[in-house]
């Protein structure tokens, strides 16, 4: 699945990086705590998160996310908008909180595998 | 190959940096994905570390054919139990940089469990320096 099947699917706004659009999701990983999502993710995650400042971009290039939805209609400081747009890695949002969403999109993955 | 870089106390918006081009580095090498991921866990880690506590610090990344030495000596608190400060869970982070969803007590355990060694010596006052080693 692509981060722009699901955008479609979950009806998810798209604040940056539409250049990875394409990008593969073979994966998710729900986390607030940095260090957490660091050590555990997987490459190709999409990851669902209420942080919204720019480390969290760090992170996703650091360990080839697929892409970033932030929850409860919290929107990414620009600093993070910027870094998504260089490393084609998007940030998404809904206005869901984070156990619904991670709900759907592992419905979602569930049904590609 | 070796890489220096300046890292600033209390600048959240360049840690990474020094990971970021690191693995830039690692990834012309051709080398398995788990040895670039246990790298760049480990370096963004103490990196996280040095921002998060001390006043500045220095990285010194060498990469050899067979394995890369990172070595982070930084001007801060020292601290004052390394045991302490291994466990998973215990933190001194402020709520600032927990806010941020760091300082959860993660990070020295997070590097522990990526490097095939990690040397830590702190004297209080002073700073800390870590060698942390990823053979590939």
């Amino acid at each position: 699945m692509t981060v722009k099947d699901l955008i479609q699917a979950l009806e998810l706004k798209v604040f940056s990086g539409e250049q990875g659009l394409e990008n593969e999701i073979q994966g998710g990983y729900t986390s607030d705590l940095l260090s957490d999502v660091m050590g555990h993710c997987n490459q190709n995650d999409v990851w669902v998160t209420l942080q919204t400042h720019r480390n969290i971009m760090a992170i996703a290039s650091l360990r080839d996310l697929a892409a970033i939805v932030i929850v409860k209609d919290l929107e990414p400081e620009p600093e993070a908008i910027n870094k998504s747009n260089q490393e084609n890695i998007p940030i998404l949002g809904t206005a869901l909180g984070a156990f619904e969403i991670s709900g759907k999109i592992y419905e979602l993955l569930k049904k590609k595998v | 190959m070796t890489f220096t870089y300046e890292i600033e106390g209390g600048n959240f918006s360049r840690a990474g940096t020094a990971s970021s081009d690191i693995k830039k580095a690692l990834k012309q090498l051709d080398l398995d994905y788990t040895i670039i991921k246990r790298v760049v866990v480990s370096l963004y880690e103490a990196e996280v570390n040095i921002v998060a506590h001390a006043r500045r610090g220095t990285l010194t990344a060498d990469i050899d054919p067979d394995r890369i030495v990172m070595v982070l000596d930084d001007q801060g608190p020292g601290i004052p139990d390394i045991d302490a400060a291994m466990t998973a869970g215990f933190s001194t982070a402020s709520s600032r940089v927990r806010e941020m969803g760091f300082g959860a007590g993660m990070g020295l355990p997070n590097i522990k469990k990526n490097a095939d060694s990690l040397n830590i010596q702190s004297t209080v006052g002073v700073g800390t320096r870590l060698e942390i080693v990823v053979n590939f």
